[in-house]
């Protein structure tokens, strides 16, 4: 996994709750069985029409969005299934950081395994850089080391996120490499399970 | 005697392999389910990093998200069939069992682990799928994982967990008669939402719930992640040791009575305590009928569409409407069905569809509604066609299918078309979940049957009262 420090990027408001996994990458795309190359097809439901064509009225088709790497959403993102599929298209399509007021369990998790930040943040200010980056043109500078977000008037909101997830991604640690130098113990325990 | 204690504590408690201060345990599993979809990435990688199965005879694997209902010979979708070739080559590679597409043992994952027995009190499962909670009804402790934990769990039979807070979802009273385990659980999440599980393990308590047939309580547990718990449990009783006794991977004999005392004394404690308790009466709820994007836009029979006026999220519930065609405060009774779907991992065990087929018996389909039913499993699937089940469906006009997740997300052709409307027994009524386009309504398998006659939505209990025919 990569390590995470810090980014820069524009920001993408989706301003929809309870975005779900079947929303962020629909089933007829789970078929493959690679990791990569998931992003053509993230939000394909909206981004795309029945006949593949790319939906005017669908925000982030729109040019001003081109590049944005900083999704803004509502409550609960990532509900639903627990493929792993979601944060790889958000990846691969190039978001790096989500912030968000609320995200899904499996989904926190599973993005967490592949070093996509995401940020909870209360919904008012939520509302507030939604609102701001409507035209495309806001920009936040978020540092994990520090726990900070920074526009670019340099308006400095801090965050909270657990030391150990925190660890974790600013190293890019390979959790069963981890789990592994435990090896002791799990054998330890099954052992003691035997008798 | 020390602190009383929750299923949910004690079951944690026996599973910690390292526990650390700032860090979540890390928790042994007992039963590792794989399926198709979820599972080539994470064999994938062990290969990458010369890993090995820890424990291969603690993983089981089957096929069902891809595979055809219709004709099981003819794979046609290439991509599909490459996933189902992995999934037989890993599972070779690996020395893991495999349930293949032609196994007698074949059938949605968490149909077939109970079937089996697998499925066990006081187990830990895991499975790359969400629906894993349904193992909880035997009083499991059962979620669903991504796949780089998948490949955690394959390499290390182990799994980093954050201790869950615990949610105890009591129900009081009793279900009214023609009001199903699938009413219930729907009118749950309507009356406390999506999320209201979030970082949870939930028990369900009370009367109710151990009235239930063990099936019931399976539809229970297996939406417990519609309600954001990534677990929903239930404590064992004798109906859980019943179920089990004599199926095929639990012990046999005096080793098997042993075991259901201990299954039995897993069951929380008299005045142990939970984070935090939601109840909710029994006696109101009605046969549910789903009407927008997720399942908390649900309300029963009698009821209608919601009125923009009145409602939280006001977009929320104005792109639902607008997704699935219908005006504010339309009545349910009127909305009409195109497409009938029994089946899924919520609903397609024996019991769903003999009660189904006591809807159907003698009636047909009405005219212009294509219905299907696709068994859980092989092995329910040969029951039914034992008992004449499949008969009473044929008769009546639906088509009898092999088992598979089939439409319940439409992986492999079995799809709502654009603007289709579904009456489905299923568990997620996402936009696009069954068909790029496709509405669904999610309901009991009685409550389907009941609309594949007429067309549209009608009270299961004035149709069994001999109101409505
Ligand atoms: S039946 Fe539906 S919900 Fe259940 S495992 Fe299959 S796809 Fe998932």
């Amino acid at each position: 996994m990569e390590a995470f420090k810090k980014h820069d990027g524009f920001a993408f408001p989706l301003n929809r709750t309870n975005v779900d996994t079947d929303q962020i990458i629909p089933k007829q795309f789970l078929k493959r069985i690679e990791r990569t190359g998931f992003g053509a097809y993230l939000f394909y439901n909206w981004r795309f029409d029945n006949e593949g064509k790319k939906r005017a009225d669908f925000d982030l088709n729109k040019k001003q969005f081109d590049g944005s790497s900083i999704l803004l959403a509502g409550e609960n993102f990532g509900c639903g299934s627990s493929r792993e599929h979601a944060p790889w298209s958000l990846l691969d399509y190039g978001f790096k950081v989500i912030i968000a007021p609320s995200f899904a369990d499996i989904f926190h998790n599973n993005a967490l395994k592949n070093g996509l930040l995401l940020i909870q943040m209360e919904e008012k200010q939520m509302l507030e850089w939604m609102k701001q980056a409507e035209d495309g043109t806001f920009k936040l500078s978020v540092d994990l080391e520090n726990q900070t977000i920074t526009d670019e008037e340099g308006t400095v909101v801090g965050f909270s996120i657990p030391a150990y997830h925190k660890e974790k991604l600013l190293n890019g640690w390979d959790d069963i490499a981890l789990t592994l130098q435990l090896k002791k113990k799990i054998e330890d325990y099954e052992n003691a399970r035997l008798v | 005697m020390g602190k009383a204690k929750t299923i949910i504590e004690k079951i944690w408690e026996k599973h910690v392999v390292s526990r650390e201060e700032g860090k979540p345990d890390l928790l042994y599993i007992d039963q590792h389910l794989v399926h198709e979809v979820t599972s080539p990435q994470a064999f994938e990688g062990l290969r990458l990093a010369g890993r090995k199965v820890r424990r291969p005879d603690l993983t089981y694997a089957t096929m069902d998200h891809n595979v055809p209902t219709r004709n099981r010979d003819e794979v046609k979708d290439q991509i599909a069939k490459r996933q189902m070739e992995t999934l037989r080559d890993n599972t070779q590679e690996f020395g893991i069992k495999l349930a293949d597409i032609f196994h007698p043992d074949q059938g949605i994952v968490h149909v077939i682990g109970p079937q089996l027995g697998l499925t066990q009190p006081g187990k830990t499962i895991v499975c790359g799928d969400s629906h894993t909670s349904t193992h909880g009804a035997f009083g499991a402790l059962a979620f669903g994982i991504g796949t780089s934990e998948v490949e955690h769990v394959l390499a290390t039979q182990t799994i980093w967990q954050e201790r869950p807070k615990t949610l105890n979802v009591h129900v009081q009273g009793n279900l009214s008669p023609g009001v199903t385990a699938k009413d219930l659980i729907l009118a749950i999440i309507a009356k406390f939402g999506v999320r209201f599980g979030t970082g949870y393990v939930m028990e369900y308590t009370g009367d109710a719930i151990h009235k239930l047939s063990m099936e019931g309580r399976m539809t229970i547990c297996n939406m417990s992640i519609e309600g954001g718990a990534r677990a929903g449990l239930i404590s064992p009783d004798e109906k859980t040791v019943e179920f089990l006794r004599g199926r095929e991977y639990v012990p046999k004999g005096e080793a098997f009575d042993k075991k259901a005392e201990e299954w039995l004394a897993l069951a929380t404690d008299e005045g142990a305590t939970y984070d935090h308790t939601v109840v909710i009466n029994a006696e109101e709820v009605e046969p549910q009928v789903s009407w927008g994007t997720n399942p908390s836009m649900c309300v029963p029979i009698s009821g209608s569409t919601p009125s923009l006026d009145e409602v939280e999220h006001r977009d929320d519930v104005k792109r639902a409407l607008e997704y699935m065609g219908l005006e504010e405060n339309q009545s349910i009774t009127s909305i009409e069905i195109d497409h009938v779907f029994i089946g899924s991992c919520t609903n397609s065990r024996l019991s769903d569809l003999q009660k189904a087929a006591s809807i159907i018996e003698g009636k047909t389909v009405k005219d212009g509604v294509k219905a299907i039913v696709v068994p859980g499993s092989f092995g329910v699937k040969l029951e039914a066609e034992k008992l004449g089940i499949d008969q009473i469906f044929k008769a009546a006009g639906f088509e009898w299918r092999e088992s598979g997740c089939s439409m319940c997300l439409g992986m492999n052709d079995d799809i709502v078309p654009p603007g289709g409307r579904c009456a489905s027994t299923s568990n997620r009524n996402f936009e696009g979940r069954q068909g790029n386009g496709a509405r669904t309504h999610l309901v009991s398998p009685e409550m389907a049957a009941a609309a594949a006659t007429h067309g549209h939505f009608v009270d299961v209990r004035k149709f069994s009262a001999g109101v409505l025919n």
